[in-house]
């Protein structure tokens, strides 16, 4: 038997082309929708895998450093590399701002850090690490940063001396790391105005600026203009201990929140970026719907345009299955050129998303299947009309 | 002389569309005999269940009561013997419409060669007797254009072909000359004839054409349901 579903499409492949080509653009948008929630869990494992942490210590009954504030003293690293099973603790700060670059504003994730400590940026595709204390950084390559640049972070400016990749905050800011000391600075100091504002706050005191107490003051400012404070210490533990036991033993003796790596990873992707994924999961749903409603319209049109074949079809013995397959397979058609189309599209826009779109194969298997459902689900209401077709409809009268 | 077995008898045979006050009998008894190779007209005004009759001999609509023999065999009475009227009309009946209603994805070959390929022949087969039939219609040259580019009566002529595809003991013809001028409407007529002498099929001209009716050796008056030969009727095809 010949294959009508294919001569049809054949014999009317201009109007499959473009309905194949609008449905793709709407399985494009589909794919990309499903590549960004990709993409949104990979940049929060990739955040905590390139940390170079086995566990994130920060403020307790917080959910920090990414999903909550956080603030610790900055010698706490200290008591805690004392504890048994830590063999590395160090100091982060992050700071999420906008700098200027190109005159545009670009928004980045500035990670303060203690060069080759947990924390730091653990590879470079150009230039080389933080080698001075001061007024370096190096920068992830989606900041657009160039090495040698200059970088205004507040009152300093910075120069990038190495770039790195993949080193993005979980919401998908691309990753600007500079000295601890730098970045608390920038983090927690006040501008001038803020410190002449406070230090005349303190000698109006009279609580604070008592005669027979010299020097109370100034100590009181240079207390409060000195900045001694950290989002969280990264820990790394010793090779054969258990990270959570470790965990443990920081949550029970020093009163702090310490999360393993998998903990972590709940944070971010189970807590973080639910009500995102819930967003997503609620437009691909609309989409689904869209896509099937609109296939089954075109297919449902394409029908009513062929009764009268139908009906001679039906006159000369065609079984109902005959007809039946084939709309069933000029639906099924349809969505292979819109699956063709939408991948292709989806590939070719991918990396022009600002925040990074992860098309996994799965995906593209699990959306093809889809494609596939929802046309066969879409035809069932056109085959349903053809099936009813008389045949002596075919004949006059 | 012995006459041969009817290609169609039809004796007695009734349908009543609707129930109880609403009941309306289109065909109130209808006898008609169709030898093989033989081509009768039917003619009668709107209303007078010409259609009706065609639809069940066509085996697309199922009479109240009666019956049909074809080739020999009762194919209905008191409900079709065939299970399926759908294989009666796919193996044993063709047909030829007001237009020729073609199917437009297919090429003129495979438009002749869809009954067959309906009944599980190879496509190789199917297109070699598809060849044979459009080359006994003059249009083998046209064989693989489109069917859109075929002029009314070339389409009219493959429509013929597709209908004597199966090669079945009647081909049921409805109005087949309508849309086309004299000359044309009288070269399918010649072309009917010619192939129901050379295939040993009953064709059944359901017609309004007062062109062609004075062409059928046999013809059919259907007026309230009721059939009547006439008598008048037998003027040769020049």
């Amino acid at each position: 038997m010949i294959n009508l579903a294919g001569r049809d499409i054949l014999h009317s492949w201009g109007k499959y082309a473009f309905t194949g080509l609008g449905l793709g653009l709407l399985i494009g948008v589909t794919l990309s929708m499903a590549g960004i929630y990709r993409g949104m869990v990979d940049d929060g494992k990739a955040l905590l895998g390139n940390s170079g942490a086995d566990l994130w210590v920060v403020q307790q009954d917080t959910l920090g450093p990414y999903a909550e504030p956080s603030s610790l003293r900055d010698d706490l690293y200290r008591s805690l590399l004392g504890l048994p099973g830590v063999q590395r603790a160090a100091n982060v700060t992050y700071l999420t701002m906008q700098v200027r670059h190109a005159d545009q504003d670009t928004r980045v994730m500035v990670v303060g850090m203690q060069p080759g400590q947990p924390g730091a940026p653990r590879y470079l595709i150009a230039g080389r690490q933080i080698e001075r204390a001061h007024y370096e950084a190096v920068a992830d390559i989606k900041t657009g940063f160039q090495l040698g640049e200059r970088i205004r972070i507040r009152r300093q400016d910075y120069t990038v001396v190495g770039l790195t990749r993949r080193m993005v905050s979980a919401s998908g800011d691309p990753m600007l790391f500079i000295p601890l000391r730098d970045a608390q600075e920038a983090q927690f100091l006040k501008d001038s105005d803020a410190l002449h504002n406070e230090r005349a706050r303190l000698r109006a005191n009279p609580a604070l600026n008592r005669p027979g107490l010299p020097g109370l003051v100034e100590s009181l400012a240079r207390a409060q203009e000195s900045s001694h404070t950290v989002n969280a210490v990264l820990v790394q533990t010793a090779p054969g201990w258990d990270a959570e036991a470790v965990a443990g033993d920081i949550r029970r003796w020093k009163h702090l929140q310490a999360y393993t790596q998998a903990q972590m990873e709940e944070v971010l992707i189970v807590k973080l970026i639910a009500t995102s994924a819930r967003q997503i999961g609620v437009f691909l749903v609309i989409l689904a719907v869209v896509s099937a409603a609109i296939v089954s319209f075109i297919i449902y049109t394409m029908t009513l345009g062929k009764l009268r074949e139908i009906a001679v079809l039906k006159l000369i013995g065609a079984r109902n299955r005959t007809i039946a397959a084939m709309i069933l397979q000029e639906a099924l058609g349809l969505g292979l050129i819109g699956f063709v189309v939408g991948k292709s599209v989806a590939t070719l826009w991918a990396p022009y998303f600002p925040k990074y779109v992860l098309l996994e194969p799965g995906d593209a298997v699990r959306g093809f299947a889809a494609v596939l459902l929802i046309c066969a689900l879409a035809s069932t209401l056109a085959i349903r009309t053809a099936l009813r077709v008389d045949p002596a409809t075919a004949i006059g009268g | 002389m012995t006459q041969a077995r009817p290609a169609i008898a039809v004796a007695g045979l009734r349908k009543r569309y609707g129930t109880g006050e609403t009941a309306m009998d289109a065909l109130k008894g209808v006898d008609l005999t169709v030898q093989p190779g033989e081509v009768i007209g039917l003619i009668g005004p709107s209303g007078s269940g010409k259609s009706t009759l065609l639809k069940c001999l066509g085996a697309v609509t199922e009479p109240s009561a009666g019956r049909i023999d074809l080739d020999g065999e009762t194919v209905y009475e008191n409900g079709w013997r065939n299970r399926d009227p759908r294989a009666l009309r796919r193996d044993r009946i063709g047909f030829v419409f007001q237009a020729p209603y073609l199917i437009p994805f297919l090429d003129v070959t495979d438009n002749v060669a869809l009954p067959l390929l309906l009944a599980g022949w190879s496509k190789r087969e199917a297109r070699q007797r598809a060849r044979e039939l459009l080359t006994a219609l003059d249009v083998a040259q046209r064989a693989h254009v489109a069917i859109t580019q075929l002029s009314g009566g070339e389409q009219q002529r493959v429509a013929i072909a597709r209908a004597l595809a199966n090669q079945p003991p009647i081909i049921l013809a409805d109005e087949p000359t309508a849309p086309l001028d004299s000359e044309r409407a009288l070269a399918v007529v010649r072309i009917l004839n010619r192939m129901a002498q050379q295939y040993r099929t009953a064709i059944i001209v359901v017609t309004h054409d007062e062109k062609i009716i004075p062409t059928f050796k046999r013809l059919y008056h259907i007026r309230d349901g009721r059939t009547y030969e006439d008598a008048g009727a037998g003027r040769e095809l020049d």
